[in-house]
């Protein structure tokens, strides 16, 4: 019953906090649009393969955004590929912090040699090209969903397991794991409910991020043509329309929307990320408060650190 | 000395594993790509390739560390092995080609990027809640998300098909000889317009905000006080003092980010039909081609590797700390 009640309160809380800054307010508005989309859309649209017309028609009242190079609805390839795409995106950043945060904490909690071994390993995986490393992967793999996931989280991981070894080793040192230790608790139990509890809105912010990252390098992937090129996703729709020179026939509509679509979903994301690092960063809480205050005052506001300054 | 040399150990490493995993991945796959891609190419395929496939997948009888050593010797000696899409060419003559392009292309892109960024992220930070501080990181955020592909598709098709103002791909015109002399150079700045401006504005965004980021807190600190206190003129505060140990965190991203800003710049190339890597890569995926895909892999890592490396001794050259500690 209280857990249920904590619970309730956590999520309100970061309701209320993402309510009260314009960015995240917008972001979060934009992705919830596009989840809408891809939980409903599909089922009020038609067969996004099924050839409807001529090809390369331009946008009318029948087909809102034209027909493709092959004459499938283009509409009907978004939101279908909205699925798809978004699917595979908040999945693989989910997977992506998870793998990050079981390497980086361990690195960051047990030290030592543990700590170099993983630090190298992380750090080789930062300096070799994420897309040569996916394209070399996927391409020895039957091409699907489960492939492309896969490559994204061996390409992507390594950024979220340095960060967060980072943050572990600063909370390491804090007294409250120290006194976890002496009390006797086991390691597993201090990482999952002393150390990790803390850095709660770092791992939303990083699943953010993530999900970014595995949207729009799932679309270069597919745009190679590593995904199934059968099914409809944003990544293979552009594909298809590279493939079918859209752009040298003047065909603008078979790609602008898809890429539109990307950026908003990726653009939200980022709004929504860069409103929790103003609401959970101590530092630009205070600065902001400080900055009320003053303007309140009628002075002008001044840099980060609350120090006065006149005039530059 | 010693910073440089434990750098350098770290890319040798680095590229150990680049190689090693080049040399397991076809090993540990399902299927025999050799048989796969003999059979797609029946006929025009003689029993020799054939032979030169198998050893590229390490199809033989020999073992698996003999065949591990002899990989090593070759990469080292620059053979990669056979290809098959530009059959017999050797993978190395077919990546020699396009090398030089891709370097330019996201060389040139990665260094304009990166100077106008931090430029901007200075102003932004300077003039705090200035226009360029409140405008500019959301609209360059929002280029920031789309695909680079996709914005290079719209440039592509605004300026260079609707518009005509720019030449539609290609790395210089048919008509035109390489060579050093201005036509030629003239001609290839012209074509490598569009495609260095699609990864610029991509990438911009985020040079702008991290230095703007790391610039505020330096500009907190009590070392710019201290210089604004004794009087300085304000360019010398901005740029002597704040920027230039603002500029030490952003010099770690911008070797980091280097990887992926190559792959971003390898999908325009191919919007673009610009002779590169990008270019190959897609050849190699549409036709299969293992041999050139796993070339293009460790060429372009290594390249990455050995760029890092470059900006490991700008480093050591902007950070006193650094090089005190080492010397």
């Amino acid at each position: 019953m209280t857990k249920t009640v904590a619970r309730d309160s956590g999520l309100s809380l970061w309701v209320h906090a993402i309510r009260r800054d314009r960015k995240a307010t917008i972001g979060a508005l934009i992705i919830a649009f596009f989840v809408l989309v891809a939980l409903v859309g599909p089922l009020l649209v038609a067969d996004p393969d099924a050839p409807v017309g001529i090809p390369l028609q331009v946008p009318s009242a029948q087909h809102w955004l034209g027909t493709t190079g092959q004459g499938q609805d283009v509409l009907a390839q978004l939101v279908v590929g909205t699925r798809t795409s978004m699917a595979i995106g908040f999945a693989v950043g989910l997977v992506v912090v998870l793998v990050g945060a079981l390497i980086g904490v361990t690195a960051g909690y047990f030290g030592g040699r543990v700590d170099a071994l993983l630090s190298l390993l992380f750090n080789v995986f930062l300096v070799i090209p994420g897309l040569p490393l996916a394209i070399v992967i996927a391409a020895y793999l039957p091409s699907g969903p489960l492939t492309l996931g896969l490559v994204l989280v061996v390409t992507g991981w390594a950024w979220n397991a340095r960060v967060l070894r980072a943050q572990t080793l600063s909370q390491r040192k804090r007294d409250f794991v120290a006194a976890a230790v002496v009390s006797g608790e086991s390691s597993f139990r201090i990482v999952t409910r002393e150390i990790l509890p803390t850095m709660t809105s770092l791992l939303v912010a990083q699943v953010i991020g993530g999900t970014t990252y595995a949207i729009g390098a799932q679309v270069g992937l597919e745009f190679l043509g590593l995904g199934d090129v059968s099914v409809a996703t944003w990544g293979t729709n552009l594909y298809w329309a590279q493939n079918d020179s859209a752009l040298l026939t003047g065909a603008w509509w078979t790609f602008a929307p898809t890429g539109l679509c990307v950026a908003l979903v990726g653009f939200g994301l980022v709004l929504l990320n860069s409103g929790f690092d103003e609401i959970t960063n101590p530092r630009l809480l205070q600065e902001r408060t400080w900055r009320a205050y003053l303007e309140k005052r009628g002075c002008e506001p001044s840099r980060s650190t609350p120090v006065v300054t006149e005039h530059d | 000395m010693r910073y440089i040399l434990r750098r350098l150990g770290f890319y040798l490493l680095a590229a150990w594993v680049a190689l090693t995993l080049n040399f397991f991945l076809p090993r540990l796959m399902p299927g025999d790509p050799a048989t796969a891609l003999f059979a797609r190419f029946a006929g025009r395929l003689g029993p020799e390739a054939m032979q030169a496939l198998r050893e590229t997948f390490g199809l033989t009888d020999a073992s698996l560390f003999s065949q591990y050593l002899t990989y090593l010797g070759n990469v080292l000696r620059g053979d990669f092995g056979v290809s098959v899409a530009y059959f017999p060419a050797p993978v190395s003559q077919v990546i020699a080609l396009g090398f030089v392009w891709t370097i330019f292309l996201a060389g040139t892109a990665v260094i304009v990027s990166f100077t106008i960024g931090t430029m901007l992220g200075i102003v932004a930070a300077w003039w705090r809640r200035g226009w360029v501080d409140t405008w500019l990181p959301s609209a360059l955020a929002f280029l920031g998300a789309f695909p680079y592909f996709w914005l290079a598709m719209v440039f592509l098709y605004v300026l260079g098909f609707t518009l005509g103002w720019f030449p539609l791909g290609h790395a210089y015109g048919d008509d035109l000889t390489p060579g050093f002399n201005a036509t030629f150079l003239a001609d290839v700045a012209r074509h490598a317009i569009l495609p260095v401006s699609t990864v610029v504005l991509a990438t911009l965004g985020g040079w702008l905000l991290s230095m703007r980021n790391t610039m505020i807190s330096v500009l907190g600190s009590d070392y710019v006080n201290l210089a604004r206190a004794r009087g300085l003129r304000p360019g010398r505060v901005m740029m002597r003092y704040a920027a230039r140990n603002a500029l030490i965190p952003n010099v770690t991203g911008f070797g980091m980010s280097l990887g992926f800003v190559l792959g971003g710049s390898l999908l325009t190339e191919i919007v673009f039909s610009y002779p590169g890597q990008g270019y190959l890569l897609v050849q190699a995926v549409r036709s299969q081609d293992y041999p050139l895909m796993q070339g293009i892999f460790l060429v372009i890592t290594l390249a990455v590797l050995a760029a890092n490396w470059l900006v490991d001794l700008v480093y050591l050259w902007l950070d006193p700390r650094i090089r005190d500690s080492a010397s």
